[in-house]
This record gives structure tokens, C-alpha cells and sequence, in this order.
């Protein structure tokens, strides 16, 4: 089925600032759309976890939320630096988070897991020096 | 058709002004400005009272039940909010407000305090249970259980549902009064004296349970004077006032979370403040939070806008009040546990107020509109137009209810293209 609605989300690195507000956003979108909780809820823990590790891990990068009658699809792709190795990364408890970022409460290691837990479909692709695709669906029935 | 909502917040027509106050700081972006005056949309309404707060023309007013409305029945029991002892300077005892109340036409008072007592007890049993998601949200403050169902719909299920201290402060009183004289329960009514108008509209329409067991809602504002002027000539007896330093203290923020969970709770307090946390529990960032206590109110209750004293004195008068026990403890029988239904009977909804449709493809196509004309406009929100932003001005001109030339914006570059093209006209017509 057609995409019938996108919006994208620039995600500047280390913008902890402004870190969540695209989350709120896309959060709003799917209210409004009349979302059911039980998916919302989930959408919102997986998109709140993949726009921190935007700000905290990548070089920047872009949200990206689409909705089709049958799910939402977040995706998230970034420039750059590269996951090396994709399953150690998917381990709990794993984290490379600097220590600024583990101050503010960051760097549990349960980001990518929380993400794969909460989605329906969960897809990463990473290519050192070239950037990570992380493609998540919530389905809607 | 759809049920009129009960609202305990109404608009005086003739007071308003028509300005941009209280527009700007409703919570749920429930207020319009529609031909020179306010206009309340009645199924986004929280019963907050921030309007009521913010407008400088009281066109904002909070209907509550008269003094003399409790003459409807034969014995008449007060139930005095606990922030309600914060209205009134160096208080000796809670007794005197106690007695007061009483010389006021009131054949008993029965503190709400002491349901608070009862509830917190409550909400410990079901803090037990594991699988209760956290942090369990506090169900104490109708404004914020209303604002989770329209902002908040995927934080239901975190809602404790326990009843509220003037519900289990109502039934135990009326049960208790009608033993203790012999009398019909459907003789007695209970008199909730409230600081807001949130707890009114809990009372006509319950979240959570069909019936409200209190009978009318009488605001501190209406007896304070007549309350004030009792205070001095009341013997005072101490008998009278039994609930705990705990339960006395749910009158202001903070009181709950420290009878409830004192080692591992958050309390918020400001509407604008709550907003921001449940935006972080819906992300799961306070997974390790046990409970979360949410006051509309700056202040907690003592900030209510139905009270007379500001919210600051009332809160350090509440403290000094509460040093009464050496030792916190809750004050509750063991019977009353089982003995009342301190539970909800039914589960709190879902209200799709903010839902663009109820068909998602439209509801899409919606959204797709608004998009597009969002971006047109010229994201000053001015508020001119009589909607809150320009997002929810757009979202106005696709739902039918605004039409694009409210916005003084748009309108200006309207003219300007028209005198334009005017003076073309005339241009070519002069040749």
C-alpha cells in the first residue's frame, strides 16, 4: 500500500538541546491520527531510543516517520561513523557512549534492544565510514 | 447526538474581551476566539482552570454548588479539602476550621484528609503488584487524569486506580453518619469544599466509576468569608480533627508522594511541568521511577484557583500545620480497607478529542493538508486569527471550522496583491 504520509526530521549530532523534540513531534502526528496506545506507546519508546543514538553516536542525521494504512515505519539513517560490529552492538548491557552522554543517564546499552523489543520489524545495515540504517515498522492490525 | 459534557469551568459572554490570555495557555488547546469572544470546545475542556487564572476580564468561572444548596438535605456533612487549612493565618489547630465549619449549618465534618489517609493506603497495595507499568501515575488530580486521557491516551494504563480522597472521605462519612444516629443514607449529604474546578466536574461526571458518593461541591472562595469570621468565637475541640501530618499534607505537592512511595516518587506540580515528565514517561526515560505524583496546580492543591490565600503562604501554613505527629503515620482502620469500594469500578478511557478523524485515510489526507498550509503561514502565533498557534490554525481551516482569511497575515498580503492588481487596472483602463 502507498505511503500516505512522511515527514523528515534533520538530527544534528550532539544537539542535546534540541534532542527529543522530533520524537514529540511524530508523537503528536500519531495522536492526531488517532494511533491506538498500544502502538503509540511503542513507536514512542523505539523513537525516542533511535533519535538519542542520532544525536549521541552518529555524525547526524535524518528521522524519517511514514504512515500507511497497515503500520508506521520509522527509519533512521545517518552519515556516518559506522557500526564495526552490528551484533555485539545488539547486545544488552553494550554501550560506546561518551561520558557526557552517560552523565545525562544515557549509555544503559538497551537502545538497540528497546528499539528491536518494541518494533513489529526491526532492520539495521551499517557500513563503517559510510553510516547506519536502522528501518522499523509498528503494525497497525 | 452526542451528551453535553458537564463543565464546571464556564465563559461569561459579555466579560470577554475577545483577547489572546487565556487562548495561549489552555493545556489541551481547547479555547477559540470566534467573533470577538472566547469560545470553550467542550470535549477538549480539563477542567483546569488555568483560563480562569490568566484572564484579566473574570469572563473565566468556575460553577460550584451555593452555600444554601446544602439545605436539599436533612443532615448535611462537610468534607473540607485539606488546603483548605492553608487559607487561614496562624492557625492554633485544624480544629478550629473543623468547629467553624460545623457552626456554619453543618451537622459533621469529615476531613478528606482522612481519605487521603485511606487512599494512600490503597495505592501502597497496589504499588505490590509488579505488573503495574511504571511509574504508576497518581489518580488524585482529575485535571491531570483528563489531560492523560486527551494528551496522553498510552499513559492510561499507568493511572493507579484507586478513587479519590474525597470519594472514600464521602462514603465512609455517610456510612459512619447514618450508624452512628440511625439515619437513611439517601438523607445525608456530602459537601466537598473545593479549591478547583476540576474536583467539580469529577463530581458530575466520575473518571473511573459510575456515581460520585459526594453530593455537591461548595468552593473555599464562597465560605471563606463567613468561615474566617467563625474561626475566633469556636471552642476548640481536638477531637475533631483525626487525620494524619500524611493525609494533611496531600494539600500541597509533594504530600502524596511522601504518604504514598517517600523513597522513590517525583512530584510535579504546574500543568506546562506535568506536560513535560509524562512526555519523558511516554519515551520510557523514568522506568525506574515508582511512582508519579502530577498537580495541575503551581503548588499542588493549595494552588487551586478556587482558593482565596496565594498558593505560597498557603503551602508554608499547611507545613506548620502537619508537625503534629512525632512519627509520620498514615492514620487507617484496618476494616476500612475492605470495607469501602476504594477502587475504580470501571477503566478510564481513551477521549480522541485531538483526532484529526476517525477514519486513519482521512485522517491522513488531513494531516497532509495541514501540512501544506502550515507552511504558508507565517508561524508567529499570534493567536490573531483566535486559534492558539498557527499549527492548530491549520488544523482549524481543514477542519471547516476557520477559513484562511482569519489570519491578518495572510489577509495583509491578500490586499496587497488586490491593490496591486487595482493599480494595473487602472493603468490599462486609462490608455
Amino acid at each position: 500500500m502507498a505511503v500516505l504520509l512522511e515527514k523528515n526530521f534533520p538530527v544534528e549530532a550532539g544537539a542535546f538541546t534540541t534532542a527529543g523534540e522530533a520524537s514529540t513531534t511524530i508523537k503528536r502526528t500519531l495522536k492526531q491520527l488517532g494511533i491506538g496506545p498500544e502502538v503509540l506507546r511503542r513507536v514512542s519508546v523505539a523513537c525516542y531510543e533511535v533519535e538519542l543514538n542520532l544525536v549521541i553516536h552518529s555524525r547526524g542525521g535524518t528521522l524519517t516517520l511514514l504512515v500507511d494504512p497497515e503500520k508506521v515505519t520509522l527509519i533512521s539513517k545517518d552519515v556516518g561513523p559506522g557500526i564495526p560490529d552490528i551484533e555485539k552492538a545488539m547486545t544488552e548491557g553494550f554501550s560506546t557512549a561518551s561520558d557526557e552522554a552517560r552523565t545525562l543517564g544515557f549509555g544503559a546499552g538497551m537502545g538497540l534492544p528497546n528499539m528491536k523489543r518494541n518494533a513489529s520489524e526491526f532492520d539495521i545495515q551499517s557500513e563503517v565510514g559510510v553510516g547506519t540504517t536502522i528501518t522499523m515498522s509498528f503494525a497497525l492490525k | 447526538m452526542k451528551e453535553k459534557r458537564f463543565h464546571s469551568v464556564r465563559l461569561e459572554g459579555e466579560k470577554c474581551r475577545g483577547c489572546t490570555n487565556c487562548l495561549k495557555r489552555c493545556p489541551t488547546e481547547a479555547i477559540r476566539v470566534r467573533g470577538g469572544r472566547a469560545h470553550i470546545i467542550d470535549e477538549r475542556c480539563i477542567d483546569c482552570g488555568e483560563c480562569i487564572r490568566v484572564c484579566s476580564y473574570h469572563a473565566k468561572v468556575a460553577v460550584t454548588d451555593p452555600l444554601s444548596s446544602i439545605s436539599q438535605f436533612k443532615y448535611k456533612i462537610a468534607l473540607p479539602a485539606p488546603s483548605l487549612y492553608g487559607q487561614f493565618s496562624n492557625l492554633k489547630s485544624i480544629s478550629q476550621v473543623l468547629g467553624g465549619l460545623k457552626r456554619m449549618g453543618f451537622d459533621e465534618v469529615y476531613e478528606v484528609a482522612r481519605g487521603a489517609d485511606v487512599v494512600s493506603k490503597a495505592i501502597q497495595e497496589r504499588l505490590k503488584d509488579p505488573k503495574l507499568p511504571r511509574p504508576v501515575i497518581s489518580s488524585a488530580c482529575p485535571a491531570i487524569v483528563r489531560l492523560i486521557q486527551v494528551r496522553f491516551p498510552d499513559l492510561i494504563d499507568h493511572i493507579v486506580d484507586v478513587r479519590q480522597p474525597m470519594e472514600v472521605a464521602a462514603m465512609i462519612a455517610r456510612t459512619e453518619f447514618a450508624r452512628k444516629y440511625g439515619v437513611d443514607p439517601s438523607e445525608i449529604g456530602c459537601f466537598f469544599i473545593s479549591p478547583c474546578p476540576a474536583k467539580v466536574t469529577a463530581i458530575r461526571n466520575p473518571i473511573g466509576h459510575t456515581k460520585s458518593a459526594v453530593n455537591g461541591a461548595i468552593s473555599v472562595l464562597e465560605i471563606y468569608g463567613l468561615l474566617s469570621s467563625q474561626l475566633k468565637n469556636t471552642p476548640v475541640d481536638l477531637t475533631l480533627e483525626e487525620a494524619s501530618d500524611l493525609g494533611v499534607g496531600w494539600a500541597r505537592s509533594g504530600g502524596e508522594s511522601m504518604a504514598v512511595s517517600p523513597d522513590n516518587s517525583m512530584s510535579v506540580d504546574g500543568i506546562e511541568n506535568c506536560i513535560r515528565v509524562l512526555e519523558e514517561i511516554e519515551d520510557n526515560r523514568l522506568k525506574n521511577l515508582e511512582f508519579f505524583e502530577g498537580a495541575a496546580c503551581t503548588g499542588g492543591c493549595v494552588g487551586g484557583p478556587l482558593n482565596f490565600e496565594n498558593n505560597y503562604v498557603a503551602r508554608s501554613e499547611i507545613r506548620k500545620l502537619t508537625t503534629r505527629d512525632a512519627e509520620p503515620n498514615l492514620n487507617v482502620d484496618a476494616g476500612m480497607m475492605t470495607k469501602y469500594d476504594l477502587y475504580m469500578s470501571g477503566r478510564i478511557l481513551p477521549n480522541s478529542a485531538m483526532k484529526l478523524d476517525d477514519d486513519l485515510m482521512e485522517a491522513m489526507r488531513k494531516m497532509e493538508k495541514i501540512e501544506k498550509l502550515y507552511n504558508e503561514l507565517p508561524g508567529f502565533d499570534c493567536g490573531s486569527c483566535g486559534s492558539p498557534t498557527c499549527r492548530t490554525f491549520a488544523e482549524d481551516v481543514v477542519q471547516g471550522v476557520a477559513t484562511k482569511m482569519d489570519c491578518i497575515h495572510m489577509m495583509k498580503d491578500q490586499l496587497r496583491v488586490m491593490a496591486q492588481q487595482m493599480v494595473d487596472l487602472a493603468k490599462t483602463t486609462r490608455e
